[in-house]
This record gives C-alpha cells, structure tokens and sequence, in this order.
C-alpha cells in the first residue's frame, strides 16, 4: 500500500518534521522543538495541527435523513441547532464503538468527522445502513486543520473575520482567499479552539498565514500529550469494538430523550447497561511518582489481584508528571482507590483520579 | 584520566583510575526527545557488560540504558532522575547516569573512539 501523504507534507517538511505512518498517512509526529515544547506551546498561545487524515464525510438529505441517522447515532439531531455539533459513536447493535465522531447539522445535510483508520469502513458500514438512500461523500479534495490554544480565536479572527461569534460545539460557512470553507470551534486538546475545513490548494496558503500571526505547527506527539491531559478517548486505545460508550464513561455524549426511545443501534445494550451497571470502566490513572505506565500496563488491587489495563499513559507536560487512562473494574473505580501499576516487573502505587488531568481556567472572549 | 569511548547502544563511559562514568550520548538524547523519566541501577548492584542498567522514557517510549562495560555502581545521579530534561540539555557532562567500580579495563577495547562513533551514529541513523 502506497503511503499518503496530506496537502501540507512540504510545510511539514520546511519546518523539519518527524514523520511516523499513521493510519496510511505520513504524519510529523513532531517538528524541531519537540513534544514538550509543542504541547506547551499549544496550552499557552496556539498550535497548529493537520489532520487532513481524517475523515470528513458529508451525507445529502432532507429530515428524512436525521430520522435515519437517529436509528445510527444516539443523539437528538432533529432538535439539534443548525450548524451545531455533537460527539457521538458509530456502534454495532451490541453498543461496540467502531469509531468516534462528531456530526455537524448543516444545510442540506451533515457532516461528520471519522478517525483516520476508520474512514473507509464507517463510510461501508453507513452507506449499508442508510440503505444506499442518501448521496455520501467522504471529501479527500478539503484538507483539515485545528488550531488550538488560548489565541487562536484571535489570531483566526485576524483572517477570518467572524469566527470568534461561534460558540463551542458549533460551526459556519466562512471564505478564504475566495473559498468557501467551514470552520467550528471544537477540538480535542482541552483548549479554546476551530477546525477548519478548507480546500487542498489553498491549506498551505492559510497555514502559512497563521504562521505568521504566531501559531506554530504541533505534531501527533503532543496531539496525545494534550488529548490526553484533557481526559478525551483515543480510538484503538480507550475506544474499539469489545468496548461500548457506557464501559468508556461517556454516557453524557447519549442523549437522554434517544434512551427511552431506544431505537437506535446498540440502544438495548447501552439500557442494560445503565440500569444494571458495567463490569470494567474507563478511569484516569494517577502514579504516585515519575513512573510512566504505558499503554497494556497491568494493574492490581492493593491483594495484589489483576484489576485492569492502562489504555494510554504518558508524561504529561503541563501536568508535570504522568498520567494515564485505563479500564478498572468497577469495584476500584472510585476516585482515590489505591492501584498499582506493573512497570517492568515492579509494582507502583497509584490512585485512581476525576478526568481532566488538566483543566483550563481560560475564559471565553478574554484574550 | 583516559579518552571517552562509546558503545553501539549509545553510551558514552570515561575512566578515571578504576572507576568509570556512564551517560547515554548527544545523538542518542536527539532521537529519543523529550527525556521524562530516568531509571538508574542501585548503588552497591553489580552490572554486566551490555546487561540492562537502568531505563530513560521520553513522552513517546521507554528505552533501556545497557551498560559497556562490567562493575559494581558506586553511585548514581539522582539530579536526572528528579529532573530528566537535564538529560537532553547535557547529556555528556552534567547528566551522567552512574559511575562503576570496574571489573576488566580490557572490556574497554572493543568500544569505540570518537571518531568512530560519530561515523558510527551518522550511518546508523537511528
């Protein structure tokens, strides 16, 4: 299989990019800096992140189509705002999350934000779902970018006049250099912060500019660093199909109207679920000193008995110290439970903890 | 006090009398990042010769640290472990990892010099 490259793989590579494969992408996993310096970077002024991997699909229809997408995704989108945005899931009909996503309600449609390594097969699985009923694009001719941190309403407003208005979770249409391109205030690193969608010709030009208005490029490194500090699931790691979104504590992204009326994808399981409790959860994980317990670390309860598994753990920077997330059973899943994290042959002791690990104290509209 | 000779696992040692100081090199820091986390072998332990002596984390992966050559530690440097970005900022002078009683200087030969570890680390690439 032939890599893939993004549209901004020579400005990636002008700024000295690392690059690792990523879902059949060549992505810089970090530029000349370095993870710490770019995770702060972003948490302090504004990072640029391409993930033009991504999948961005649109699906043409009517309100026939949000009465469809309801029997897929456990949200209201028919009371849904036009131009507002929800998280959601792609499950199979036992709650198993085949992918993460967020749809937007727009004009003639939706669109909806896949995870890179997921895209073709969600689009498979909606197109045979939906029945073949609706036009479906997934567009590779727009690339995506997020800009994230506590300027980048303002440096973005600076281009693009009127995006500071959007209220988190929602998007519109804006121009560019005589582009259309649709920009939402969203992201997935804890920050104030826009995805835009724009063009392939023109993301070079755009990123550029920000550039020069002081944003820096950010890598996939500190993409996890930051999501992670956050307390947000990464696919393939808190998220896959042995796991349902009750298991991964992300009840709050179902909708409590769409429960009682069970009548979407996964509906009976996800009930059961709530009314008779999960047997393993999602938690964060706090070590007790430096120790880093990646991902696959074992953990135990204080009589030593296997309790779980760590499903992303790193250093986090602005945490100043490790962090990670894993599946417990429930029975240990109280904040401050005492655990411990088998590291190379040895036990630590950590503590089960409330997510975020980091919490912005920035307020909206103070720059 | 002797040159400084580097190992194929990217260590640097330097002797001085029988006693030998341990640090992982320039080239190594530059491809692992960001260093966050140090593990260093317990003072009185004996290590051997390429055996495992402690272990360095960036923010992406855990790496072991070998050590060239063979000897009991009589000390190690608890200034990285409680601040390991001192090991991408000086990593062959100030952010040495631990100093050996060593066993068989002869164990010294095989390494390299300078010289040859920077040709080494340029066509290893990695």
């Amino acid at each position: 299989m032939n890599i893939k490259k993004t549209s901004l793989h020579n400005l990636h590579q002008q700024y000295n990019a690392k690059f690792v494969e990523f879902a059949g992408y060549e992505m810089p996993i970090q530029y000349k800096e370095g993870i710490v310096e770019e995770h702060k970077f972003t948490r302090n002024h504004c990072g640029i992140f391409d993930v033009s991997h991504m999948g961005q699909l649109y699906i043409y229809g009517d309100d026939q189509l949000l009465e469809d997408l309801e029997k897929i995704f456990p949200i209201d989108l028919k009371n849904l705002k036009l131009n507002h945005s929800k998280y959601s899931f792609l499950m199979n009909a036992d709650a198993g999350i085949h992918d993460d996503l967020i749809v937007t309600k727009i004009e003639g449609g939706v669109i909806i934000i896949l995870n890179a390594a997921c895209k073709n097969s969600d689009f498979e699985i909606l197109q045979k779902t939906l029945g073949g009923k609706y036009k479906m694009v997934l567009d590779d001719e727009k690339s995506l970018i997020a800009i994230q941190g506590p300027q980048s309403s303002k440096i973005l407003d600076e281009l693009i006049p009127g995006v500071n208005d959007l209220s988190f979770m929602s998007g519109n249409w804006f121009e560019f250099q005589g582009s259309k391109t649709f920009i939402t205030r969203s992201g997935y690193t804890g920050e104030d912060g826009f995805e835009i969608s724009l063009e392939n010709s023109k993301i070079e030009q755009l990123t550029n500019n920000l550039i020069e208005k002081g944003a820096k490029l950010i890598g996939l490194g500190a993409r996890d660093t930051l999501r992670l500090e956050a307390g947000l699931c990464l696919y393939g790691h808190e998220l896959d199909i042995n796991k349902t979104p009750i298991e991964a504590n992300l009840k709050w992204a179902i909708s409590k109207k769409r429960i009682e009326e069970k009548n979407f994808l996964g509906s009976e399981k996800i009930l059961t679920q709530i009314n008779e409790g999960v047997q393993n959860i999602r938690v964060g994980i706090k070590p007790e000193g430096r120790i880093i317990a990646r991902e696959k670390t074992k953990i135990f309860n204080e009589e030593d008995n296997l309790v779980g598994e760590v499903t992303s753990g790193t250093f986090g920077p602005s945490v100043n110290g490790p962090v990670a997330m894993g599946y417990v059973n429930k029975d240990f899943s109280k904040k401050d439970t005492k655990i411990f994290l088998e590291v190379r042959g040895k036990k630590y002791p950590a503590n089960i903890c409330g997510l975020p690990f980091y919490k912005k104290s920035y307020v909206k509209g103070v720059n | 006090m002797s040159e400084v000779k580097y190992s194929k696992e990217h260590e640097w040692i330097k002797l001085d009398g029988d006693v030998a100081t341990i640090g992982i090199t320039q080239h190594a820091t530059e491809m692992l990042g960001d260093i966050v986390f140090v593990e260093l072998p317990e003072i009185g332990s004996s290590v051997e010769k390429d055996g495992n002596a402690g272990v360095v984390e960036s923010t992406k992966a855990a790496s072991d640290v070998y050590t060239p050559v063979s000897g009991e530690v009589v000390e190690n440097n608890q200034a990285i472990v409680d601040d390991p970005g001192k090991v991408n900022s000086d990593p062959e002078n100030e952010a040495w990892f631990f100093k050996l009683k060593i066993k068989d200087k002869a164990e010294l030969d095989s390494l390299m010099n300078k010289d040859e570890y920077d040709k080494f680390a340029k066509e290893s690439g990695s």
